[in-house]
């Protein structure tokens, strides 16, 4: 791979983690939110619409930076990726002109009614603002996720001679087995975020002893959302994903296993570290035979290494493909551990006064970000060396006709760019948090400009 | 097929420059006419409900043309690789500054946002105008279909040209004026008081100026590329667009001296949907000409996905945009009236 190529990754990489960081919260919190306002309708309780408020504040700061990141990512098709773009947008075109027309323009038309339309909706009305911009941030994260289980396990194509595509069947591109599996699974994830920053927030309220009343609102739905959805995310989200990628992209789940040889009654392994000179892992620590039964559902089953590939196949980066799913993997099965005992604690009313799981629960907050940005990873080294799956490579894609000096130069001014992003989010989001919940219905005249974000 | 998809992409970037073209002139002008802390909220407060959408448009425009014309979009947006690249960072930092502004506790902080929102929006206007400006003139195609353009080269419209150079320069300068006129009647529309007034009295001073540059760019356009002629010589009928063109800046001024911001405002929407539109029907069935062979454009037939694809694509799409056009609908009818700088009135 020459020095273009690598840039011109590294750019798409660098933007689309960060972009990421922000719509991962927005999908789980837009869930979390509509079971708050959903809670004050059915009890009549306002704790829980001033919770709803509370988190509206910080969706707003989330949802702007989730905005202006995602932006140039629509464009770093066609700037970066040109020859990708050129052949591919009469497939992958569709759904990424489908976000813009049936979400974004859901999204921004109830965002503003959402956040400072209470007032004039009344109660139902409001739940509706809420439950549109809820639709509208999930179907976006759809549209995305087609877009790249086309990548993943190219479907419902014909390709022409000049080497461009074109869908030939809308409903099969929309419901590509691969897209559904990876939606159920990514959309688990996010509500794991939201989850665990909402049950974080709760925890920090409790431990300083501030907003008790909606510190434990935070921490009841955050910690019973967490337990739903970290288990769902191993099964049968992960599990049922991990068996088809395993059945269409062999290569890729020996790479991530750390599969060098072909093994019946494969084992897991749980640590070590790849060696992919020697094809070995060095200190490796694994269980017999799980890995085949994971796959195929009994022990003795036959699981391919990476030695019945050749190498012009293997994923381009096998160690950081292998540690991406590790730390994905092993922080989803910590997540499990961690929310089991909080709602046991919850379930035995001793979960407020357990300051050490309140700490525990607080110093989680990072994890679900790593693990989503791990599983990401995952999913996208473990695809090269292709761009299409089996069909184009990542060298074939990029634009020839930017070099690696312009594409280091904008690259540079991202990085700058999204740093000082980064700190006006924490400094914001952190004066929200100290700033605390509580308060009436927020009055547009007193709460500054009306906003859409 | 490929005509009515021509027509869609051009439609989807005209709703775009109307609407957030009033956005864009707003932030130009919001540096000028609001002074106090207030008056420059209110400003603020005139477009916070609906930027966000109207920006929406360039999005779903940028994915129509993926869809429909990928090897424009794909040539285009590698070509200007590097003007395209400082719209997304200015893209960023407006709405970081039309948004954040309302959290910031200190003078500093809001005078920072306001900064950051005043000349992203600025720089905004001049670079879509330029564009605009270098998709009429041409770039050097190659046999490939790929092109890439430096910032500048000499500033002549040569066979080397750059990204600036004094014909993309007026393009750019067309644009401030004009959006900054309509960004003017639009606050105009949406405030009263002092902040009205003084909107009029600066769409009123520019009006001259926009007569002239209008004039300029088209003597400009003629003697770049006498050829966009061709279509409006092939079909005369055409030549009802500059006319509409010329009604619109009439009734600009005619409007504004009968103090009617409303139809003040329609007007400068309508000129420019007329200068768009012109512009389109001028150089369909290219989309992006070579300065070097003619025979190197990109153009409607040699850029356009597979027909299936388009074919379906017209269902969904029509579907979609009813459905955003009604949310459009919606919510402009939910926000309307004038934002008062005081007391509930407006959008309370």
């Amino acid at each position: 791979m020459d020095g273009a190529a690598l840039i011109h990754r590294l750019h798409f990489a660098f933007t689309v983690t960060f972009h990421y960081l922000f719509p991962q919260l927005t999908m789980g919190l837009a869930l979390l939110i509509v079971v708050l306002k959903t809670m004050a309708l059915r009890t009549g309780n306002d704790a829980y619409n001033q919770a709803a408020r509370f988190w509206a504040k910080i969706f707003g700061i989330n949802f702007l930076m989730g905005v202006v990141t995602g932006i140039p990512m629509e464009f770093q098709f066609g700037t970066n990726w040109s020859h990708f773009a050129r052949l591919t947008g009469g497939v992958i075109g569709q759904p990424l002109v489908m976000e813009g027309v049936f979400s974004f323009f859901l999204e921004s038309a109830f965002l503003g009614l959402f956040l400072y339309g209470e007032k004039r909706l009344g109660p139902k009305g409001h739940w509706w603002a809420a439950f549109l911009v809820f639709l509208g941030s999930w179907l976006s994260g759809f549209f995305i996720i087609v877009t790249d289980a086309w990548m993943q396990h190219p479907v419902a194509y014909q390709r022409f001679a000049d080497g461009s595509f074109q869908v030939i069947s809308f409903w099969g591109l929309l419901f590509n087995p691969w897209a559904l599996l990876q939606y159920a699974h990514n959309m688990s994830g996010a509500v794991i975020t939201a989850a665990f920053v909402m049950s974080a927030v709760g925890a920090y309220y409790l431990l300083e002893g501030i907003f008790i009343e909606q510190g434990r609102i935070f921490l009841r739905v955050g910690v019973i959302a967490g337990v739903i959805f970290s288990i769902l995310q191993i099964f049968p989200t992960g599990d049922l994903h991990g068996r088809y990628m395993a059945q269409h992209q062999p290569v890729t789940t020996a790479a991530m296993e750390g599969l060098f040889k072909t093994e019946t009654g494969a084992p897991i392994v749980i640590l070590g570290q790849p060696d992919e000179e020697h094809r070995r892992i060095d200190n490796p620590l694994a269980v017999n035979k799980v890995l085949s039964f994971l796959i195929y559902g009994h022990t003795s089953a036959e699981v391919k290494g990476l030695n019945e590939f050749p190498k012009d196949v293997w994923p381009t980066n096998i160690p950081l493909l292998y540690y991406s799913y590790h730390i994905m993997a092993g922080l989803g099965t910590i997540f499990v551990a961690v929310m089991v005992v909080a709602v046991f604690l919850l379930w035995r009313k001793k979960l407020f006064a357990s300051r050490w799981m309140l700490w525990i629960l607080m110093l989680c907050l990072p994890f679900p970000y790593i693990a989503n940005t791990a599983g990401w990873m995952t999913a996208e080294i473990g695809r090269q060396p292709w761009l299409v799956y089996n069909i184009m490579r990542t060298t074939e894609g990029y634009s020839k006709n930017v070099h690696a000096g312009n594409a280091l130069f904008t690259l540079l001014g991202f990085m700058g760019l999204y740093t000082v992003l980064a700190i006006l989010f924490l400094y914001l989001v952190h004066r929200e948090i100290l700033h605390g919940p509580g308060g009436a219905v927020t009055d547009v005249n007193l709460a500054g400009p009306i906003t859409v974000a | 097929m490929l005509f009515v998809w021509f027509w869609l992409v051009a439609v989807m970037i005209t709703a775009y420059v109307v609407l957030d073209g009033f956005d864009l002139g707003a932030g130009v002008l919001h540096l000028f006419i609001a002074k106090t802390d207030e008056e420059r909220r209110t400003v603020i407060r005139t477009i916070g409900p609906v930027w966000d959408g109207n920006e929406v448009w360039l999005l779903a425009g940028g994915g129509t043309l993926y869809f429909a014309f990928p090897l424009l979009y794909a040539s285009g947006f590698s070509g200007f690789y590097l003007p395209l690249m400082m719209v997304l960072w200015l893209l960023v930092l407006r709405g970081i500054g039309i948004e954040l502004r309302g959290h910031a506790s200190s003078h500093v902080w809001r005078g920072f946002f306001d900064g950051c929102f005043g000349i992203s929006s600025l720089l905004l206007i001049i670079f879509f105008g330029a564009a605009l400006g270098n998709v009429i003139r041409g770039v050097p195609l190659q046999k490939d279909g790929y092109f890439f353009l430096p910032l500048w080269t000499d500033w002549r419209v040569g066979p080397r040209p750059g990204v600036l150079d004094w014909y993309t320069v007026i393009a750019g300068l067309v644009a401030l004026v004009a959006l900054t006129v309509h960004g003017a009647h639009y606050v105009a529309l949406k405030t009263d008081g002092e902040l009205n007034l003084r909107a009029r009295r600066l769409a009123g001073m520019l009006w001259p100026a926009l007569l002239i540059v209008t004039l300029l760019s088209l003597w400009a356009t003629l003697s770049v590329r006498a050829e966009l002629l061709n279509n409006y010589k092939n079909y005369p009928v055409l030549f009802v667009i500059p006319a509409a063109v010329a009604a619109s800046l009439i009734c600009m001024f005619v409007f504004r001296w009968k103090t009617n911001d409303k139809a003040v405002f329609l007007s400068s929407s309508a000129f420019l949907i007329f200068m768009l539109v012109g512009a389109a029907a001028a150089v369909y069935p290219n989309l992006l000409m070579s300065t070097t062979d003619p025979t190197l454009n990109v153009t409607v037939y040699n850029a356009a996905t597979g027909q299936h694809s388009l074919s379906i694509g017209l269902i969904w799409w029509g579907f979609g945009m009813a459905l955003a056009v009604s949310y459009f609908v919606f919510i402009y009818r939910m926000f309307k009236g004038k934002v008062t700088q005081t007391g509930t009135g407006g959008y309370a």
